[in-house]
């Protein structure tokens, strides 16, 4: 993604020790605001991190925004495989949240769950995936640029969801804008239900079964782009487009798959937040996942162990968050959509600014390794 | 004109007057490589000084020092005697140093005139600048005989007289030592000449002239001294009157070079790849390839010449499949390719065609996958290569394996980046996944741009082999003597247009210049 | 008639109104873009200063020195983009992405800590305001048919900052095509390698686009905070920035025609507010989000069909390296 020339260092320092070190200068930037409001930051720390690991509530509830993160991270290091920036996964999420409502509503009649579950995430992917095409379609055949047109999009796409909910779907008496409640057959089974049923006692959280899934999309994106024909012609397009036309890809084939499994990927969010926590359409349910995943992305290198890691590490922030801003209330909850935009700046579009002079601390203190041995 | 010997690179005696470039001890390494060692260099004033070294020798890196593009690592340079700081080129173009670059620096969209005065605009506002550098222009024109429309844009001047510019450029901003980067490679003979004439012109009148090339030709033709370069080591420097063709060039390489290539008469056998009527229109509408028809046959090297940009990388494009043709017919073996049965590279490759691209770097290889990834590069869903599902990866590191290890690729290994390797392995590799599958037809373009001497040789050698063995084969390339040497039989290409046909044994330099610049045609209404 | 003639002349007014943030903010990105820096961050950088005009304008009640304060955030975040982009080559996009998320967050989280309210300002007094202007004899000529309203509400009745952006139009065409800096920018933007090799600093070159840039952002938050809304609240430039930068990119990166293209949206925007709740002969009524919609709707469209990359500067996206 980027033209810097580059010294060949250790693996370890490339995906283990630079992304740490982006982290901790967006976390002091993170630091250095909290303490402009008067907020002593190793406090704020502490009750995040508190917030986080005090019991196996706060721990699922850190698991459950991980899901969301871990669905739109994968759809944006899906994308930038094939050297293509999604920024729908926001409206990609939304639009297969609209899927699955309709889904639900149609069928939960007259299905049991084992069947309208399927149904409803298929339905979900086919939205999302659908979202994400016209973009694709635009940049493939017709040129315009992807960043624009999935801005774009994003608010069409809430423009729309406006529109249904409060138009179309909205039941009797009702004031916000949503669905009905779904049938209680088309519920997906709480972690805890699993849990309790398995023998294990646990509260009640919102943590559902789409974490499985989310497990499954990983390996999945791993096998796809790692160890398969179509992943090779992604990263090839995404690497050097003119020697993908010379080998004999299509740019444009490549950016329509690429895309749709993206937004597939994406659509992961209404699967956790609406057939597993909600059970109706609401509004804003994906409440920034999207551009979330992008910071997620970034900082998991694009890979799927990574992203894993930097969306637990994000749920973790939205869970310590949500208990610092109860904590201190002078500390509003958009500290953490302030954090992602710090963590993109640092492990994305810093990301070259630690690797110079790393290379070389690295190259010194190889060096003295090598005479230490000799001596 | 300074005529004196110059002797290796040892300080005038103080009673000559100061060089106007002096080198000493110039270092310079990009990471682990060391692109000029300890080089020292004197330029008598008045002079035109040849540096001749092969493609990697370190000739440019030092020209890039001296014009402030790179810092060097150590080292001095003096200019007229006095020692100066070049930190970036506004120093060089202070110094009185003028440079014209291999690619050009020129603006496209802008007109002559908006890039001459580029950095020279003399005011905040445009307005002054551009009547004086108008009056500026006309004088340069009456004085060295150079003229180019001021108000033409950049993109519709043909490469000659876009080399101009960059001469007036430098004219411009008063340089008294104009260096000039492998000037003639976009050239005609012919407009090599006109060239040189202007150079001649401009060293009467006291301009100091650096002329860099890989050609022992126009070394010879108008240099007065002339610096060896070997490895990013100066070797030798001596007058152009006392060097022979042939001691340059061991001087260049180090060792006896053959400068002549072994080959049997070619046996030409059935028609491989029928081309007829073939035009290609590019999506600006201009014609790039225009009415061209020709047969290759299999067991002949059938070379393309002509100046770059004549329509040889569009036709190679279009017979591989990866640019649309706008109208004719290609017959690849039984397949009948036209404007509604088009191709696409991946289908040409199942018909046996093989393609060793041109741009070497932005097609042949992706420079960011490992070398066993490259290697599969357009045969990727080959079934050697593929399970049901996953790719078989062992399959396709041990191949590559053997390709590195056939095509001598060093270092032997296929986990390195494709970035990493030098050009020449780059190359090699490109050429073994290439020839592996025992192509019907293969196609090359520019077999050795960028290429070392050492692998120039190799690569000629498998090209005449698979020829023996039967393959068809089509060579793009603008070194006109890679051209005469490798073909049997040679198309002159010019302007979109195969302009003559002449069989490789009976070519001649000279009337190949010709043909390039289509002097004998009858097309060129605009000449 | 004469109804519908002071209709006409209230929604060009309108248009007037909303195409000015949206025309400050196309020359910011055309300056930026024209060097070779891609601008998606033109949302944040117009958040970050619509929200420091604000808190400087509660603070000092000077409207003057709430547009400096917004300038000088602009710049700062301009700089940023910079120092990403330019000095440390990341990718511009990502970068931009990075300032528009940081900018929605910090200023709630700063407005909420400094302001308790949710993360809006408390509202400003007009004195505090760029407020509209009524030009000599505005009022009298209302009486005069069809021009008197044309005067009255068009030309006249703007804040400052109206006139001021669409004085920024001529002003950078002219920067552009007639100066030193317009060449050298132009040219840095279509391959930078040539600038540098004619001894001009490619680096400083382009920081000067984007602080042009950030300064421009400035004034559009400047506007959308104290002159056309009375304080900020969160997430006030709603889309904005990205309607100027397909404005911009529907411009071809020119002035003249950015700004038709901004006039264009100002339009769509100023009868979107007049058309809600509306029946239309054999459509009924058309939902309101549906109009809401149609700018960006719009935007896709013209992407789609008319405007191709071709017209891009060509080193777009593209941080200078030195190669070997």
């Amino acid at each position: 993604m980027s033209g810097a020339p580059q010294v060949a260092l250790p693996r370890w320092i490339d995906v283990g020790l630079l992304p740490v070190i982006n982290l901790v200068q967006a976390l002091l930037v993170a630091g250095l605001v909290v303490l402009i409001i008067g907020v002593n930051p190793v406090d704020a720390m502490r009750i995040m991190a508190w917030g986080v690991v005090q019991d196996s509530v706060s721990i699922s509830y850190t698991l459950y925004y991980a899901t969301d993160f871990i669905f739109t991270g994968l759809a944006v290091a899906v994308a930038f495989h094939a050297g293509l920036f999604n920024i729908g996964g926001e409206g990609q999420a939304y639009i297969a949240g609209l899927g699955c409502t309709l889904a639900m509503l149609a069928l939960d009649a007259y299905l049991p769950g084992f069947l309208l579950i399927p149904i409803a995430l298929v339905a979900a992917i086919v939205f999302g995936a659908g979202w994400a095409l016209v973009p694709a379609y635009l940049q493939a055949y017709r040129g315009s640029h992807i960043v624009i047109t999935t801005i774009m999009f994003n608010f069409i796409a809430a423009s729309l969801m406006v529109y249904v909910g409060s138009d179309l779907l909205r039941p009797p008496g009702e004031m916000v804008p949503s669905s009905r409640e779904f049938a209680p057959a088309a519920n997906l089974p709480h972690m805890h239900d699993v849990l309790n049923w398995l023998g294990f006692d646990m509260p009640s959280t919102p943590l559902n079964l789409s974490i499985i899934w989310a497990a499954i999309c990983c390996i999945f994106v791993w096998v796809f782009i790692w160890r398969t024909r179509w992943g090779y012609a992604i990263r090839a397009v995404g690497l050097s487009p003119k020697a993908a036309i010379y080998a004999g890809i299509s740019p444009q084939r490549v950016i329509m798959i690429a895309m749709c499994l993206s937004g597939a990927l994406a659509s992961g969010v209404a699967f956790n937040e609406i057939i597993g926590y909600h059970h109706h359409m609401l509004l804003d349910f994906v409440a920034g996942a999207g551009f979330t995943g992008i910071a997620v992305a970034l900082m998991g290198r694009n890979h799927p162990v990574g992203i894993v890691l930097s969306a637990i590490l994000f749920g973790a922030l939205y869970q310590g968050g949500a208990e610092l801003a109860f904590e201190i209330p002078t500390v509003n909850r958009d500290m953490i959509v302030a954090m992602q935009g710090l963590v993109i700046m640092f492990s994305g579009a810093l990301a070259y600014m630690n690797r110079p002079w790393i290379a070389r601390l690295y190259a010194m203190l190889d060096r003295r390794a090598v005479l230490a041995e000799a001596a | 004109m300074a005529k004196e010997q110059v002797g290796i690179a040892r300080s005038p005696p103080a009673e000559t007057p100061p060089a106007a470039i002096e080198l000493r001890g110039i270092d310079k390494s990009f990471g682990a490589v060391r692109a000029n060692r300890n080089v020292d260099l004197a330029i008598a004033k008045g002079s035109i000084h040849g540096i001749i070294g092969e493609n990697g020798a370190g000739k440019s890196t030092l020209m890039s020092i001296l014009y402030g593009f790179y810092t060097a690592d150590a080292g001095e340079i003096l200019i007229n005697g006095r020692t100066v700081r070049i930190h970036g080129s506004h120093d060089a173009i202070a110094a009185g140093i003028g440079m014209v670059h291999q690619h050009f620096m020129l603006v496209e969209p802008f007109t002559v005139l908006e890039n001459v005065m580029l950095g020279a605009e003399g005011g905040a506002l445009l307005a002054a600048g551009v009547a004086k550098a108008r009056t500026e222009l006309a004088r340069l024109a009456r004085d060295y005989g150079i003229n180019v429309n001021p108000d033409a844009h950049i993109a519709d001047l043909p490469v000659g007289e876009q080399q101009r510019v960059e001469i007036l450029k430098a004219l411009y901003r008063h340089c008294d030592i104009l260096i000039l980067d492998e000037p003639t490679g976009v050239l005609t003979p012919q407009e090599t000449d006109q060239l040189f004439h202007i150079l001649r012109a401009l060293n009467a009148r006291g301009v100091t002239i650096v002329l860099i090339t890989h050609k022992l030709r126009e070394i010879l033709a108008i240099t007065d001294t002339v610096s060896v370069m070997r490895q990013g080591a100066m070797v030798a420097t001596l007058p152009t009157r006392q060097a022979t063709r042939e001691q340059l060039a061991e001087l260049m390489v180090g060792r006896k070079v053959k400068l002549e290539l072994d080959k049997t008469a070619a046996e030409p056998g059935e028609v491989r790849l029928s081309v007829r009527h073939l035009s290609v229109i590019d999506g600006k509408g201009v014609p790039r390839v225009d009415d061209v028809s020709f047969d290759l046959r299999s067991g002949e090297i059938v070379g393309i010449a002509g100046v770059s940009g004549n329509g040889q990388s569009e036709l190679l494009e279009a017979l591989s499949g990866i640019r649309l043709i706008s109208g004719g017919e290609i017959h690849l073996g039984d397949r009948v390719i036209s404007t509604g049965a088009p191709c696409d590279p991946a289908s040409a490759r199942e018909h046996g065609l093989a393609h060793v691209p041109e741009d070497r770097l932005r097609l042949g290889v992706v420079t960011a996958f490992p070398a066993w990834e490259s290697c599969v590069l357009g045969y990727h869903e080959d079934a050697a290569y593929n399970g049901r599902v996953l790719m078989d990866r062992e399959a396709m590191t041990n191949a590559c394996g053997k390709l590195m290890e056939r095509f001598d690729v060093r270092p032997r290994d296929p986990d390195l980046k494709c970035g990493n390797l030098s050009g020449g392995n780059q190359q090699k590799l490109i050429l073994a996944r290439e020839i592996d599958r025992q192509p019907k037809v293969l196609l090359v373009g520019q077999p050795t741009r960028g290429v070392d001497i050492g692998a120039i040789e190799f690569i000629h050698r498998q090209l005449i082999a698979l020829r023996d063995a039967g393959c068809a084969i089509l060579l793009v390339s603008v070194e006109l003597d890679e051209v005469m040497s490798l073909s049997d039989r040679i198309l002159v290409m010019f302007q979109g247009r195969i302009v003559g046909e002449v069989d490789g044994e009976e070519a001649e330099e000279r009337t190949l210049g010709l043909m390039m610049a289509n002097a004998h045609g009858q097309a060129d209404e605009a000449a | 008639m004469e109804d519908l003639w002071l209709q006409i002349v209230s929604i060009l007014s309108a248009t007037l109104r909303m195409a000015t943030p949206l025309v400050f903010c196309a020359m910011a990105g055309m300056f930026s873009e024209r060097s070779g820096t891609i601008d998606i961050g033109l949302e944040g950088k117009m958040l970050a200063a619509a929200f420091a005009a604000a808190c400087v304008a509660v603070v000092t009640g000077s409207a003057w020195i709430a547009l400096l304060g917004a300038i000088i955030v602009g710049i700062l975040m301009a700089l940023l983009h910079g120092v990403a982009c330019i000095t440390y080559r990341g990718n511009q996009v990502v970068s931009g992405v990075a300032i528009n998320i940081m900018a929605a967050g910090l200023t709630v989280v700063l407005g909420n800590a400094w302001f308790a309210r949710g993360g809006q300002t408390p509202d400003l007094a007009p004195d505090a305001r760029f407020m509209p202007l009524r030009f000599p004899g505005a009022a009298d000529a209302s009486s005069i048919p069809i021009v008197g309203p044309l005067y009255g509400n068009v030309v006249s009745g703007h804040s400052l900052l109206v006139y001021v952006a669409f004085l920024a139009v001529p002003l950078a065409w002219w920067v552009l095509y007639r100066t030193r800096f317009g060449l050298r920018l132009r040219a840095v933007g279509e391959d930078p390698k040539v600038v540098d090799t004619a001894g001009i600093s490619v680096t400083w070159l382009r920081y000067r686009a984007v602080i042009i840039a950030g300064t421009l952002c400035g004034f559009a938050g400047t506007y959308l905070a104290i002159a056309q809304n009375a304080g900020f609240s969160p997430n006030m430039t709603a889309g904005r920035g990205f309607i100027a930068l397909a404005a911009m990119v529907f411009g071809k990166w020119r002035p003249w025609p950015a700004m038709f293209a901004c006039l264009l949206f100002g339009l769509l925007d100023a009868v979107a507010i007049r058309l809600q709740g509306v029946r239309f002969p054999g459509v009924g009524e058309v939902p309101v989000e549906m109009i809401q919609a149609s700018p960006y709707i719009l935007t896709v469209v013209l992407l789609a069909g008319f405007v191709g990359r071709a017209m891009a500067p060509h080193a777009l996206g593209h941080p200078y390296v030195k190669e070997r």
